[in-house]
């Protein structure tokens, strides 16, 4: 077990291709880390790189304080699962997870004993003499975890581990890789685009985009603030609204209403700037009278969602979705207003959010302390 | 009415061409049963006079068995190393970035059916003998390979290609060095690919008669094929008796090889479409 320090770490692949820029991360020890983003944004590199499958072209990474940037793989103690699994189709479960304690020249006893261990871990006891093709995707995905563990890793990594599953098996894998990951306290670091996942998972998420990262925090934390407009985009299964206004008599003039600035962006925004500004559809409450510093609109769509139903309000600037409980949804053509609950309107210049804290956030996202 | 002859015509015409078609690739075979059991055998196939003398006969050639142990000598050695060879180059091909790979490969299998032909008998003599490799038979292996390998290593670069690169970068990640990698994870998954290249490199030696006949001088090396161009009676006539005997013997081996690979590794259809 280790933390994992990483330094000015760039990528740049051969056509110029820059999938790392300069970026700075620490993983602390025990901890469950999630590198979030969209497809292309250097996640997976990264996730490479620190397990030595691809080279750095410049920076350095470090576990435990001790260097391994130039180390081979089979020598930095990672244990690694593939999005693919990449079980080898020719051994049997068993010798699938002795595997790394084969190379290691171990004795067969001794491997086979601790592969059955890492078997019975995952709840694959008596599947042991089958070959992979006849295995569920959920036995193989539990397969590689105890491949990657039977080794005693310092370091765990996971590249998009639920992704291949079906929807319904996803959530028992989650709930499951959560409480593995808690009993064996070991540092993890987990590819994701999925920010569900994500959120459900990690102690704390790096939320990329084209190589960088662009926000550093809990999950509460990037969920309910998020610090740029691409976070706030990305993070969330119903997107934030995000609206086009003004500043105007100390006012914020946005989407036909009128709303105060909120406490934190107080005094640093000047008369007539032009402003986003970011709500989640579940911290707006919907009402069906006119309401002071609320959004109207007349309701366009109604989305069942299970417990709870989006709302879409199409207003003068634009759509505002609202999340109303269950037995309050409204009929589409009726006028509607969404009230923006206290302190949860967050304000966005020029893709950043307008907050006080600005300077301890920058501190935060180049030493990466854990608050 | 006019129909229904019509009909029949038609069928009975596609049943001649067809029986026409069969006995032309038959007949030979049922030569290859009968003759080495016929006392009197000749070109045409007939129910033997049941003899086993022909065996004694073939048995007291001093050159018959001898040759059959030269040609397995001469094909295991050359399938052997155009494995090895072909299993190295197509991994590294289909795992290194090399400028121009497919056109290189292209222009080497097209060079290759030269290498082992009639057209470069000469070139391929005189270089066997500046190496001093004639009447050697590491000679005729060296020269079978270089024939070989190109359409080897584009056989097996399919099966490498086809193989995803997470299985090694797994291997790597558990510390497997480069040749544990190739041996506990590439091998085993192209092991299909191994064998076809092996049975099919086996047959190619087998049956090849132009570079043995060229580069071996002495008789006690000669393998199978060249030895079967030997066996004349006194009178300068095709002793019918000894060929036939010893074509019998030397289709058997390749025949049992296909059988016992085929059953051991099945050759499957590999590739195309998605598994």
């Amino acid at each position: 077990m280790a933390a994992i320090t990483v330094r000015g770490l760039t990528k740049v692949y051969p056509g110029g291709v820059r999938a790392l820029d300069a970026l700075g991360l620490d993983v602390a020890d025990g901890e469950f880390f999630a590198l979030l983003g969209p497809s292309g944004c250097g996640k997976t590199t990264l996730l490479r790189t620190i397990a030595g499958l691809e080279a750095a072209s410049g920076g350095t990474v470090a576990f435990d304080g001790g260097e391994v940037t130039r180390l081979p793989p089979g020598r930095r103690g990672v244990g690694m699962v593939f999005q693919d699994y990449a079980l080898f189709p020719h051994m049997t479960v068993l010798d699938n997870i002795a595997y790394p304690l084969r190379v290691r020249r171990r004795p067969r006893a001794d491997r086979h004993a601790r592969a059955a261990d890492a078997a019975r871990l995952l709840g694959l006891a008596g599947l042991e003499a089958r070959r992979p093709g006849e295995l569920s995707g959920g036995q193989q995905q539990r397969v590689a975890l105890a491949r990657a563990l039977v080794a005693e890793p310092r370091v765990f990594l996971l590249d998009e581990p639920l992704s291949n599953l079906d929807a319904r098996l996803r959530l028992e894998a989650r709930t499951r890789l959560k409480r593995l990951q808690r009993d064996l306290a070991i540092t993890t670091v987990f590819v994701t685009h999925d920010q569900a996942e994500a959120l459900a998972l990690a102690d704390r998420i790096a939320v990329m985009e084209a190589g960088r990262i662009r926000q550093l925090g809990t999950p509460e934390e990037v969920f309910r603030r998020p610090a740029n407009v691409f976070a706030a985009s990305f993070i969330g299964s119903t997107p934030m609204n995000l609206l086009a206004g003004t500043v105007r008599d100390g006012r914020v003039a946005v989407a036909g209403a009128e709303l105060p600035v909120p406490d934190e962006a107080r005094g640093r925004l000047g008369e007539g700037e032009e402003i986003v500004c970011g709500v989640r559809p579940e911290y707006l409450d919907y009402a069906s009278e006119a309401t002071e510093g609320a959004f109207p609109g007349i309701v366009s769509v109604v989305e069942h969602l299970g417990g709870s139903a989006l709302v879409t309000l199409d207003g003068a600037g634009g759509a505002v979705h609202v999340v109303v409980g269950e037995g309050r949804e409204p009929e589409p053509g009726a006028a509607g207003w969404a009230v923006p609950r206290p302190g949860r309107v967050l304000v966005y210049r020029d893709g950043e959010l307008v907050t006080g804290g600005e300077e301890e956030e920058t501190r935060m996202d180049t030493t990466g302390g854990r608050r | 009415m006019n129909e229904a002859v019509r009909g029949a015509l038609r069928r009975i015409g596609l049943a001649t061409f067809v029986s026409a078609v069969l006995g032309f690739f038959s007949l030979p075979l049922l030569w290859l049963a009968f003759a080495p059991f016929d006392a009197d055998p000749g070109v045409s196939a007939s129910l033997p006079e049941f003899t086993l003398h022909n065996f004694r006969v073939l048995m007291d050639n001093p050159y018959a068995l001898a040759s059959l142990r030269n040609s397995v000598l001469l094909a295991g050695g050359t399938a052997a190393l155009v494995v090895t060879c072909a299993a190295l180059a197509a991994y590294a091909l289909s795992r290194v970035r090399v400028p121009g790979r497919d056109a290189l490969l292209y222009v080497l299998l097209l060079l290759s059916s030269i290498v082992t032909g009639t057209a470069a008998m000469v070139p391929v003599f005189l270089l066997a003998f500046d190496l001093h490799l004639i009447d050697s038979r590491l000679g005729v292996v060296l020269v079978l390979t270089g024939g070989l390998l190109p359409a080897a290593i584009f056989l097996l670069k399919d099966f490498t290609d086809a193989t995803p690169p997470s299985y090694e970068e797994a291997a790597r990640v558990f510390g497997a060095s480069p040749l544990q990698v190739l041996r506990h994870v590439v091998v085993p998954v192209i092991r299909p690919g191994l064998a076809t290249v092996g049975v099919w490199a086996v047959a190619q030696v087998w049956g090849d008669f132009l570079m043995p006949f060229l580069l071996l001088r002495d008789p006690d090396k000669a393998p199978a094929s060249v030895v079967m161009y030997t066996f004349y009676t006194e009178g300068g006539q095709p002793d019918l008796a000894l060929i036939s005997t010893f074509s019998l013997l030397y289709s058997l081996p390749v025949v049992a090889m296909y059988l016992f690979v085929s059953r051991r590794y099945g050759f499957r259809f590999h590739g195309g479409i998605k598994r």
